[in-house]
């Protein structure tokens, strides 16, 4: 295969972006195409790389970037079934993004900075994607991150989009830090930064601290993919556009902390301590982040918290060593996520709010939006796993994989020995994951009734957002008078599909499973009987709440509230973890800074000012001296002259 | 070569001399200032040629080997040799000197360091050029004596710069500027005059070539002690710093961006070309107290404009970047005192790295200061932020680029050092303690960190905001001149950031032969 062709698939969008940002001011007209062009040009090559690959190979390629003066710094490409997936899964992602944003963004004079971003952005994931060196992949991580920071300042003239730009940087930046730990880790066992290289270290046995440098890179892989307790920053970074929410924060970067324990997955099964730990996570994060979603009012930050709760699945499908089932889900949630998001914009433009409470007080929302009605609805049952939608396939697998991992015999593909991973962890995501099955269903059901009530009751409803309900509200992009252009309803048709039928593909084992790593991707009797039945039930209590306390109230009410009871305040306010990490890191921080402060003031600065003080002090002292009294000279003589008498006499 | 050498330092030279000539710029004051503005341009201008000349002539097969050797005999009565050369190490920083001297004075033509009190235009020319002399000799001699020569005609140019040009308590900042730093150099002279006495020879390619033999143990103690507190002084090491933030804030916009891109660089440089290899062993006891010097430093000085950056407490811009090279420095040290080939190259490529970005910073806080009359940060933003974006976009986003530069985003220059030097930490030298470099390592990565923190603070406070807030002064969107002086940087910036072995090929096989790993 043509090395080019592969590094074209990075370079174009990267490219685009510095053309877009040359061109903005001067050549409006150009800015479009050169974000829209690049961008499909390269997932159209993406595609023909993965055709070109096609099942059950890999490659790879490198070329030296840089001595270091240690291991070498390589341009590598590691290319396999997992990389085809998800590159062409960025690409599609991208190309919608972008087109969906000339439509959403048409009227903002900011949009050429914007479209370099989001070009820039898909340079960055591509090549974390592509790259098989753990430094290159570090910079289009972080390269990322920043994009991500500009996207989500992109409303810098509010001040939710400004904090929210600087604690998403910080705290993914957070976990970035022990993330370069961990590779130094892996790079100094390996003696190289290449990852073929560091897995074949890891499968000799290498590799001396595997649980450290697994922890060390849990850490940014806790802040890219939002897992707890690093995920706070995501329910804030829906002030950003919406397009960014939907397919930056949801679809791809978030996803990126997943490939990249996925891609090096058998570090991780070397250590049974570092899997117990992502269980852990994976299993606070779905089961938190499920409640919180079921007390939020604004609809952006009800689907954010479910975007933390399904990577939650995620982690969980890798913490039982199946990484087949992880991408599966991954990608199946990259479908109906971005289609939630891009329905719930829809419905927010039309309604002129955020707020769950004040949309359930207009009657006429429903025919409003017909298509975006359609379309949530179907995104919320392949949230919620109903067969045969695409999240219920793919939810099953991870359940699956729980499942056999709480045996023992949990369903590595041949990555790892099925004892690696601790039936503990399998045990932990099983629990967590049935529960969180429950609560899905919950908060869907929820956001679908308060979104489209019955028409007897909506009229009865008020129109006013709560009071004291956190909201990342975005500044209108479009005039909600008119209905939505073209290019803002038929990507959400595009990405329905996915979302109903791409479950199919993990059915037969020649399908997705041979693009992967073979495993069975086919949920068991089991899982299929208690996922489902706990779905159905959730629907089923949350309908039934609702009909009560709204009969009872005579208004659209809150089923969220009714259920969960005193934990409601708590849970929408995130169960007060931004209060936490302010206690934590942000005063701590700004303590010491403060003292600092004083210290450059008074201490440093002292024994400056005190050197000078001595310089003073000693002229004052010769000063002294020459006082021009003759007793004082004739003295100090005298005494001289005895004291060295004195020593002379006792020397000899 | 060895006239290209010759003529690098001849040309400014004979520059700043003319300056003195009479009658030669004309009779007319303000047409004589023009002149004289113009002439700096031209001469650095062709400074920054012959630069590229060397560069482009160097053989960059064997950047290890000391190349265009001028080697005459000066004072024999001392051995004082005149002796110069470029190895891989020191000729990015060559360059570099030429880059930065050559946009100071095509921004200084366009924006002339006027203002009550100042001195004529002509003076500044000398003494700029004068400055390039010093500072160009620094890295291109091999003689102990001549290096302590070079180090100090720097300071008097400067001195004036801050002193006559500055704004503020310039005079006082002034004053403790020389002072530390002849203090720190004086302690330093007799460093080399001890090694000079015991080996024989000022020589500094065949002291380094010794590597240290024929120095007893407690004579390179003394020595490495000496020479590198006069050279801490000037990196600025943590606690060393102190004159630091005070010249800055008081220094015109060129002085700040030489002081910054040029000046702090004499330190470390020294540090690697003279303690390094002369001094090994001195070096490596030392090495664990630089490590810490350096640890304590980045966090320190990160903490230090973090409590800047805040809402309400007056925190000058020009301060702040100031003590962000305190930290930025730490991690040359930092790498540095790993003793490492990859901690080695990473200071060394951090060096660089921080003066294209420090440099950029300079002038862009520079340019904010000249519009709003003051660096102010509480003045610059108001109640929610200055909203440079929507005001001056241009100015905005290069105020964006370079904090983002200078936080270390991998994909720019400011990474890989940080990288590196790190790395470098992570698995310091034979005979090092091991768990304290870890430690090192951990505070150095909690810095970067903090460094995100404080710059997006800044960012925030100053390219967001709410427009509707009534605005100081109108902004003035970039101009032309400047957008020319300043591209050249942000252009290096990016191209370092993304092609890192343009400067890793030339200093890995001259740091292998300083540590003498091979």
């Amino acid at each position: 295969m043509n090395i080019a062709l592969i590094a074209l698939v990075p370079a174009l969008p990267a490219l685009g972006a510095a053309a877009t940002l040359a061109t903005g001011r001067r050549a409006p007209g150009w800015t479009k195409p050169l974000a829209v062009l690049p961008v499909l040009t390269a997932a159209v090559l993406a595609l023909v790389v993965a055709v070109q690959l096609g099942t059950g190979r890999t490659l790879d390629a490198a070329t030296r970037l840089t001595p270091t003066g240690g291991p070498d710094i390589s341009l590598a490409v590691h290319l396999d079934g997992y990389t085809s997936l998800i590159s062409v899964l960025v690409g599609l992602v991208a190309c919608c993004v972008q087109i969906y944003s000339t439509a959403y963004l048409k009227t903002d004079p900011r949009y050429p900075s914007y479209a370099a971003l989001v070009s820039l952005f898909t340079a960055a994931m591509l090549l974390v994607v592509y790259s098989g060196d753990l430094v290159v992949l570090l910079v289009g991580w972080e390269v990322m991150g920043i994009c991500s920071y500009f996207l989500i300042g992109h409303h810098w003239e509010t001040a939710d989009a400004r904090s929210a730009s600087l604690k998403a940087f910080l705290v993914t930046k957070l976990g970035d830090v022990p993330f370069l730990f961990g590779i130094f880790v892996l790079a100094a066992d390996a003696h190289s930064f290449r990852i073929t290289q560091v897995l074949g270290a890891a499968g000799h046995g290498q590799l001396h601290h595997p649980t450290l440098a697994a922890l060390l890179l849990l850490a940014g892989v806790a802040g890219k993919s939002a897992q707890f307790p690093l995920h706070t920053w995501l329910p804030d970074a829906m002030a950003g556009p919406t397009p960014v929410s939907a397919l930056i924060h949801a679809a791809t970067m978030v996803a990126a902390g997943i490939y990249l324990v996925a891609r090096l997955l058998p570090v991780f099964l070397l250590s049974g301590a570092a899997l117990v730990v992502l269980a852990v996570i994976a299993a606070v994060t779905m089961i938190g982040s499920a409640l919180a979603a079921l007390a939020q009012d604004d609809i952006k930050r009800v689907l954010a918290y479910s975007t933390v709760g399904q990577l939650g699945y995620m982690a969980g499908a890798l913490a039982s060593g199946d990484r087949q089932a992880a991408v599966f889900h991954l990608v199946s949630h990259g479908a109906f996520k971005a289609l939630l998001f891009l329905s719930a914009g829809v419905l927010i433009h039309a309604a002129h709010t955020n707020s769950l409470t004040a949309m359930s007080g207009l009657p006429g929302l429903r025919a409003r939006v017909p298509d975006a009605r359609w379309t949530l609805g179907i995104g919320l049952v392949a949230l919620v796993g109903l067969p045969p939608f695409a999240g219920f396939f793919s939810k099953e697998a991870v359940l699956t994989a729980a499942e056999k991992a709480a045996a023992g015999a949990a369903l590595t593909n041949g990555v790892g020995p099925a004892s690696a991973v601790p039936t503990a962890a399998g045990w932990i995501v099983l629990l967590a994951g049935s529960l969180t099955a429950l609560l899905t269903a919950v908060y869907a059901t929820r956001l679908w009734l308060l979104a489209f009530p019955a028409k007897a009751i909506a009229r009865r409803g008020g129109t006013a957002p709560e009071p004291g309900a956190p909201y990342s509200p975005e500044l209108d992009e479009a005039d909600p008078g008119q209905a939505e252009p073209a290019a803002m309803r038929w990507p959400l048709w595009v990405l329905a599909v996915p979302a109903i039928g791409f479950g199919v593909a993990g059915l037969n084992p020649d399908w997705l499973p041979a693009l992967l790593d073979g495993g069975s991707l086919r949920p068991s009797a089991n899982t299929w009987v208690i996922g489902t039945g706990l779905a159905v039930a959730g629907v089923l209590v949350c309908w039934a709440t609702w009909r009560t306390v709204s009969t009872r109230s005579g208004a659209a009410a809150d089923p969220g509230r009714a259920l969960l009871g005193r934990l409601f305040g708590p849970a929408r306010q995130g169960f007060g973890l931004d209060r936490l990490y302010s206690l934590l890191f942000v005063r701590p921080a700004l303590g010491a800074a403060a003292l600092v402060r004083f210290l450059d003031r008074e201490v440093v600065e002292g024994y400056v000012q005190g050197s000078g003080g001595a310089a003073r002090l000693l002229g004052w002292l010769v000063r002294r001296s020459q006082s021009g009294n003759a007793q004082t000279y004739l003295s100090a003589l005298l005494a001289a002259s005895v004291l060295i008498a004195v020593f002379v006499a006792v020397g000899a | 070569m060895n006239a290209l050498l010759i003529a690098l330092l001849a040309l400014p030279l004979l520059g700043a001399a003319a300056t003195l000539a009479p009658g030669l710029f004309g009779a007319d004051p303000t047409a004589r200032g023009r002149r004289a503005l113009r002439f700096n341009a031209v001469l650095t201008g062709l400074v920054l040629a012959l630069a590229v000349a060397l560069a482009a002539g160097f053989d960059h097969a064997h950047p290890g080997r000391m190349q265009g050797g001028v080697d005459v005999s000066w004072i024999p009565a001392l051995g004082v040799r005149f002796h110069l050369g470029v190895d891989g190490v020191s000729l990015p920083l060559v360059v570099l000197t030429a880059l930065l001297s050559f946009l100071c004075a095509l921004y200084s033509t366009k924006r002339p360091p006027d203002g009550e009190g100042t001195p004529s235009a002509l003076s500044f020319t000398g003494l700029f050029l004068l400055l390039e002399v010093g500072m160009l000799a620094t890295f291109l001699v091999l003689d102990l004596l001549l290096f302590f020569l070079a180090f100090e005609i720097v300071l008097v140019p400067m001195y004036f710069l801050i002193a006559r040009w500055g704004s503020g308590a310039r005079t006082a900042s002034a004053f403790r500027f020389i002072l530390y730093t002849l203090l720190g150099s004086a302690v330093m002279l007799l460093g080399f005059l001890l090694i000079g006495l015991h080996a024989g020879t000022f020589d500094m390619t065949e002291l380094a070539a010794r590597h240290g033999s024929g120095l007893s143990h407690s004579t390179q103690l003394l020595a490495a002690l000496a020479i590198g507190l006069g050279l801490l002084v000037k990196a600025p090491a943590w606690p060393l710093h102190s004159w630091l933030p005070d010249a800055h804030t008081s220094a015109p916009t060129v002085g700040s961006v030489l002081l910054a891109g040029v000046l702090l660089k004499m330190g470390t440089y020294g540090l690697v070309r003279v303690l390094l290899p002369i001094v090994p062993d001195g070096t490596a006891t030392f090495a664990p107290y630089l490590g810490a010097l350096a640890a304590v430093g980045i966090v320190y000085g990160s903490l230090a404009c973090l409590a800047l950056a805040r809402a309400g407490r007056g925190g000058d811009l020009k301060r702040l970047i100031a003590f962000s090279s305190v930290g930025h420095m730490g991690f040359v040290l930092l790498g540095i005192a790993s003793l490492t080939p990859v901690g080695l190259n990473g200071a060394l490529f951090a060096n660089i790295a921080h003066g294209l970005i420090t440099g950029l910073l300079f002038f862009v806080v520079g340019a904010l200061k000249d519009r709003y009359g003051t660096a102010d940060l509480d003045t610059l933003a108001g109640a929610s932020g200055a909203a440079l974006y929507g005001r001056a976009p241009r100015l905005g986003a290069l105020l964006a680029f370079g904090a983002v530069a200078s936080l270390g985003l991998p994909g720019l220059a400011g990474f890989w050092g940080e990288l590196l030097a790190m790395f470098g930490a992570f698995q310091p030298g034979a005979g090092l303690h091991r768990p304290a470099f870890l430690v090192f390592m951990a505070l150095a990565g909690l810095g970067t960190l903090l460094t995100a923190a404080y710059l997006l603070v800044v960012v925030r406070r100053v390219c967001m905001g709410d427009p509707a807030q009534p605005a100081a002064v109108q902004v003035a969107e970039l101009r032309g001149y400047e957008a020319v002086s300043w591209t050249p940087l942000a252009v290096l910036t990016v191209v370092a950031g993304l092609w890192p072995a343009l400067l890793l090929t030339l200093s890995d096989p001259v740091v292998k032969q300083l540590l003498a790993v091979g």
